[in-house]
């Protein structure tokens, strides 16, 4: 039983964070090289997300034809196809961080095992960005 | 490597992504959610009640640091460039802020809607790598 609650997310975990390292996603010069579009431009992001998004499309075709996940009684998956202001701004923040930064979630929680001093001070802002969010728009 | 672009690693890239991707079909077909990592990481710390349990969403978060630290091993250390601690900070806030407000990061818009063809993923995407085009493109002209 622990082993069908646990054992995905751990292994999505790790399966996740070697992508980044190996896709060269934890150093933040690559991203902010890919988002140069101007300059030296280095595409090594667009092949990491297209891998990705090649073996998820996959993925996708699967879920029509399962009653249930393998280890879970029902999906949960998002539902949404709204377009709201709150998606394109938050998205546009987003991306100016993302810029600033050459880091997201994920990349800012596989650093803590290479650069522990700068991902902690990424990830507590981090955390304060979304605690704000919290405190804005969920009273 | 790659013609044109000496900086590229398109072969590690790709091979990187396909493990990004087995890591997000296995929460979908094992789970029966979406790896997105800004939603998994509020549910963490309890800014969020949605997803998955408090612990499976450590256990993801935990499963990061190690995956990446067995392939900095692997090849015998990574070199990451870093901005200044200020900057990292700031750049967090936006971060942590907007994925909220627009509902996912770059794992849940850009990978896992994306391969879905969600509307609002592809939107989203869309917008955070413009802004962040903007951004670094600004950024060049200031200094």
């Amino acid at each position: 039983m622990i082993l069908r609650n646990y054992l995905p997310p751990l292994a999505s975990g790790l399966l996740f964070g070697a992508g980044l390292a190996l896709g060269g996603m934890t150093d933040p010069a690559r991203i902010r090289g890919f988002l140069d579009i101007f300059g030296a431009w280095d595409p090594t992001l667009a092949f990491v997300m297209g891998g990705a998004v090649l073996v998820m499309a996959v993925a996708w075709r699967f879920v029509p034809r399962m009653t249930k996940p393998i280890f879970a009684q029902a999906f949960a998956l998002p539902e949404r196809s709204d377009l709201t202001p709150q998606l394109v701004s938050g998205a546009t923040l987003f991306g100016i961080g993302w810029g600033l930064a050459g880091l997201c979630p994920g990349p800012g929680f596989a650093i803590l095992a290479i650069a522990p001093l700068q991902a902690v001070v990424f990830l507590a802002s981090l955390m304060a960005g979304m605690a704000l969010h919290r405190v804005m728009f969920k009273g | 490597m790659l013609p044109g672009f000496p900086d590229a690693a398109p072969v590690d890239g790709l091979a990187g992504g396909v493990l990004i991707g087995l890591a997000g079909a296995l929460l979908l077909l094992g789970a029966g959610r979406i790896v997105g990592v800004s939603g998994i990481a509020s549910r963490a710390v309890g800014l969020s009640s949605e997803g998955m349990s408090k612990r499976s969403a450590w256990l993801f978060l935990i499963g990061l640091p190690l995956g990446a630290a067995i392939v900095a091993t692997l090849k015998g250390g990574l070199n990451p460039e870093f901005v200044s601690l200020p900057l990292l900070a700031v750049a967090g806030v936006l971060v942590g802020f907007g994925a909220r407000l627009g509902s996912g990061c770059t794992s849940g818009h850009g990978v896992c809607g994306v391969s879905r063809l969600s509307q609002r993923s592809i939107v989203a995407t869309l917008t955070f790598m413009a802004s962040g085009i903007a951004t670094v493109a600004l950024l060049g002209a200031i200094g």
